[in-house]
């Protein structure tokens, strides 16, 4: 590995903890971004004669704050003297170095970090943005590149959610219980946009949003290191990784979205499959089911079939009928219809999805699945209407090649 | 004399590898390990997946009592594993139980295993 190979990995890997002290420390995020970057920076200089330090959190967050105590009497320098409290904090960082601080320190300072960037005061895309520049240190540029907009844009977004956050006070207390755990469904919420946002992709923009996937998986083993008995975290990692394990099979070389059903099941990543077989195994042995769990347990039903046909699509239609009761909405209903169609038929499954017309009409998943249960039960004609229906509502180029593909096997049939 | 080599490393930094720099990783061990191999000096190796993903049995106590995490008291040294091959968790700690029951006091910290090479060794 080159130097500035390992030396990044370990700036990454420290650069939640060190950030949200700084965060802290300093009460204000562009200081102590400012600070973390300035750390970084003597990091480069130092660690490759020195070696790293033994806890590198520890060290950036040390040098951090003097170099932004530097910064804040450059800021002020009308003021005499900088306040006491930043003063008596002039340790030597090499000293703080040798006492390790532990995890758990962390871990109320890394939550609100956390919760700051999905702070209900901001908007999903704002959250996910503010997600990956601050937690995960990706660069502006990165982020534009994977949400499609310029540069120039995102840094308006990014700068956008940075005033309201300062505007909406957060406050920097050790949260109660009740705080603490309404602050830990917010961000399991939010890592799961990041992962979506990731997801829906097609081929030709894979590789930029596909690190949005890896980005959100990383945050979600955070969040659990931080929580490790919290069934619905176990849970929302297992789902992470069990949909992600199928990345590799879900598009053709010729870059065409696969169908679950159609996927090549032997590229799937059995090391992801195994974290995530392993996660959700734990969660539910606690007896205290949540809706990250149904939907895990769901994504391992899949990961568990070799092949397609070996799929549990009773035990899938079950969970989906107790996802329905824990979180009713139209989406899931619209997914159980998938299982009922494969256990019970297509006149079941059509009948369930028509009272969703009123609510799913804009939703391209929703003619898509009409389509393909009126082609199954004949009614081609419709199914052709169907099918143009979704075409129109694609997202994405691999979302109406599929589309299309199903309109040629229409046409292939009605020809026989 | 057989030697266990136990890898030890900051997993938040390995976590934070991409999947190119891992790979590249594991491109470069196994250049190493294919020459051990050759020579018959191989035995089994095993990558374990993150430590969020581990269970604690611990067999000090009557019933046994399972836990999130991985083991963590450094008063106990690792002494010794098995690779059992289980379609569930519960699978393993039930197979754990009865070597615990076999053997009580300490634990056993359960570890999924991502990535297994059976080995060449002769016993």
């Amino acid at each position: 590995m080159t130097e500035a190979g390992w030396i990044s990995s370990i700036l990454t890997a420290a650069r939640p903890h060190a950030v949200a002290a700084l965060l802290r420390h300093f009460r204000d995020l562009d200081l102590a971004e400012e600070a973390f970057q300035e750390a970084c920076l003597r990091a480069l200089k130092t660690w490759p004669t020195n070696g790293p330090p033994r806890d590198a959190a520890a060290w950036l967050i040390m040098v951090g704050r003097n170099v932004a105590i530097d910064t804040v009497r450059r800021r002020s320098r009308l003021q005499l003297l900088p306040p006491e409290e930043l003063i008596s904090d002039l340790t030597d960082a090499e000293a703080a170095v040798a006492e390790r601080i532990d995890e758990a320190d962390y871990r109320d300072d890394i939550l609100r970090l956390l919760f700051i960037c999905c702070h209900p005061d901001l908007p999903a895309p704002q959250q996910i943005a503010l997600a990956l520049r601050i937690v995960s240190g990706l660069s502006v540029p990165q982020i534009a590149r994977a949400f499609l907009v310029s540069e120039a844009a995102m840094e308006q977004r990014i700068t956008r959610a940075k005033s309201r956050i300062a505007a909406a006070n957060v406050p920097f207390e050790t949260p109660g219980a009740a705080e603490r755990f309404e602050r830990i469904a917010a961000v399991a919420a939010m890592i799961y946009l990041v992962f979506n946002e990731g997801y829906t992709t097609s081929v030709a923009e894979h590789g930029a949003r596909a690190a949005l996937c890896e980005d959100a998986i990383r945050l979600s083993r955070l969040l659990l290191g931080l929580f490790p008995t919290e069934p619905e975290i176990m849970a929302l990692a297992a789902l992470l990784l069990l949909q992600h394990a199928r990345a590799p099979a879900r598009f053709d070389s010729q870059g065409r979205a696969m169908l679950l059903e159609d996927q090549d099941r032997t590229m799937w990543d059995r090391r992801l499959i195994g974290e995530g077989l392993a996660l959700i195994d734990k969660a539910v042995r606690h007896g205290r089911p949540g809706p990250y769990q149904v939907q895990a347990a769901i994504a391992a039903l899949h990961a568990r079939a070799s092949r397609a046909e070996d799929t549990d699509w009773t035990e899938i239609d079950l969970l989906y009928g107790t996802l329905e009761r824990m979180q009713p909405s139209p989406i899931v209903s619209l997914n159980r219809a998938i299982a009922v169609a494969k256990v019970r038929g297509p006149a079941d499954a059509l009948a369930m999805i028509e009272p969703l017309a009123s609510k799913l009409g804009g939703y391209f998943y929703f003619h898509g699945a009409r389509g393909a249960f009126l082609r199954q039960l004949g009614r081609n004609e419709e199914a052709r209407v169907a099918f143009d229906r979704a075409i129109a509502l694609a997202n994405t180029p691999a979302e109406a090649a599929h589309i299309r593909e199903q309109l040629d096997r229409l046409a292939g049939g009605a020809a026989l | 004399m057989q030697y266990a080599i136990l890898c030890y490393h900051d997993e938040k930094v390995t976590c934070a590898w991409s999947k190119e720099h891992d790979d590249a990783v594991m491109a470069k061990l196994g250049a190493v390990t294919e020459k051990l191999e050759r020579a018959g000096k191989l035995g089994p190796v095993a990558r374990l997946l993150p430590t969020t993903a581990a269970t604690t049995l611990r067999k000090d106590r009557v019933p046994p009592l399972v836990i999130d995490g991985p083991f963590a008291e450094t008063k106990e040294q690792l002494l010794g594993f098995y690779i059992v091959d289980c379609a569930s968790l519960e699978e393993v700690i039930e197979i754990a139980k009865d070597l615990g029951e076999a053997n009580p006091g300490g634990a056993y910290e359960i570890r999924p295993v991502g990535v297994f090479f059976p080995g060449k060794l002769a016993s």
